[in-house]
């Protein structure tokens, strides 16, 4: 099976191979070249930094039609962090930025003040459990068999909000505040966790993502 | 968020090396043998700070977190000797998820900036290496301890924070390695005027020591010998958080 990472000059593209390996794929490859989308069976879209910086690589790398036509196969994709956020409609992070439109909703900052009115730090960094979201749960997703309160590692202050219930996969609870943790809409799923980097619980996840 | 427990691990070209108040080194080791062990342990993070890079300017680093990244499937955060995007870049793309910088950043602030316009402020963690002056009063020291730089650690930490700095982790170079407890007034005093989270790091000596550190307001604590010499397992350290 092939597998395509989107190499578009930003993300730990490193430690993402390293754990596509570790989970049994063979067939990996970092590219930078769109048409090599034509020839995957799965594409991971990483990412860490700012939105408008990743959308303007992935823009000038001449991604944004090669992942819509990737997508439109009914191939899985899989963003990661700010992979994740970019597969939402628009980001809000420093003016508003168009995203990659394949999840109906935005990008926004999390709230600063928690359930309780106190300050919450930001960004969010650390191991949270996760929470089932939607309204399906997360049977036949990438989560699938995972124990609810599983916890996974976040790095983030932005995060998605997705318009539909049935597109949030699932949350987490920061400050008393629920948190988008990943999104599901048809054969598109975004991680805003990194599964790269949340030991065998996220190894388990790349490895259900190859194989479902 | 919980808490969360960092393994620290010191490094002097391709060793594991552990100092006592940032002198006396003492190899300990293969570094990525012990990132493994923690790892299979559970550990939260890791933590590598290359302790002579910005002294002899070229960091070996990048080996040893590559080499580590192979294995280990927990965030690694690195610093010493990073002065410029290409090597935040260099880090990132061998494993790194976060850098942690002092020296570069005290001698040009707007490397802060740079570094978190371009990465997310979440990957810029402000390294402060704190010594006491008077009680209530740290002075930044850079170069691993080495060199004064006039700055109030307070004020420094206030002033990274608003350039975009997205983590502090704060080293008491008076109590590393020396098993006292963590200097629990300078984290009250760094917790009080920051919105980030707060790592503390230096002088973790007995079962105790982690409750009050996090108490004291610190989101994360960083152990490096009691670990590395067995003083104390991990499951211990977690147990005593009172965590998981």
């Amino acid at each position: 099976m092939k597998v395509v990472v989107v190499d578009y000059g930003m993300g730990n593209l490193f430690s993402v191979r390293r754990a596509l390996e570790v989970s049994g794929a063979t067939d990996i490859e970092v590219s930078s070249d769109p048409s090599r989308l034509a020839h995957a069976e799965r594409v991971i879209l990483p990412g860490v930094g700012a939105f408008a910086d990743g959308m303007a690589g992935l823009r000038s790398g001449g991604f944004v039609p090669a992942i819509h036509a990737y997508v439109a196969t009914g191939r899985p994709l899989l963003g990661i962090c700010l992979g994740m956020q970019m597969l939402m409609e628009h980001s809000e992070e420093f003016g508003a930025t168009p995203g990659l439109g394949l999840i109906p909703g935005a990008v926004r900052a999390m709230a600063r003040v928690g359930a309780d009115g106190a300050r919450r730090k930001l960004p969010s960094i650390g191991w949270a459990g996760l929470i089932p979201g939607g309204v399906n749960g997360w049977d036949g997703s990438v989560l699938a068999g995972l124990q609810p309160g599983v916890p996974v590692y976040f790095l983030h202050s932005f995060h998605a909000e997705p318009t539909l219930r049935q597109d949030l996969l699932a949350q987490y609870d920061y400050g008393g505040v629920p948190v988008t943790a990943a999104v599901k809409r048809a054969n598109v799923t975004g991680t805003q966790f990194h599964p790269e980097k949340s030991g065998p619980v996220g190894l388990g996840i790349v490895n259900a993502f190859l194989a479902g | 968020m919980p808490a969360r427990l960092i393994a620290r691990l010191d490094i002097k070209g391709p060793n594991l090396i552990k100092g006592v108040q940032m002198e006396g080194l003492r190899v300990m080791g293969d570094p990525y043998d012990f990132a493994r062990r923690y790892y299979e342990a559970g550990v939260d993070e890791l933590l590598y700070i290359d302790i002579v890079a910005s002294l002899y300017g070229r960091s070996k680093l990048t080996e040893v977190v590559r080499r580590t990244a192979q294995d280990v499937f927990v965030p690694m955060t690195v610093g010493g000797g990073i002065r410029t995007l290409d090597d935040v870049t260099e880090l990132l793309r061998a494993g790194a998820d976060k850098v942690a910088i002092n020296t570069a950043a005290v001698a040009r602030p707007d490397l802060i900036t740079e570094v978190a316009k371009r990465f997310g402020s979440q990957a810029m963690v402000l390294s402060v290496e704190a010594k006491q002056q008077a009680p209530g009063r740290w002075e930044v020291y850079t170069e691993t301890g080495r060199e004064r730089s006039g700055l109030d650690v307070v004020d420094w930490v206030k002033r990274g924070v608003a350039l975009g700095a997205g983590e502090v982790l704060v080293t008491a170079i008076d109590r590393e390695g020396t098993r006292k407890g963590y200097d629990l007034d300078l984290i009250a005093a760094v917790a009080a005027v920051v919105d980030v989270p707060l790592i503390s790091s230096g002088g973790y000596g007995a079962q105790g020591d982690l409750a009050t550190a996090l108490a004291a307001g610190a989101d994360a604590v960083a152990v490096a010998d009691a670990l590395h010499y067995g003083r104390a397992t991990l499951a211990e350290l977690r147990a005593e958080m009172g965590a998981l």
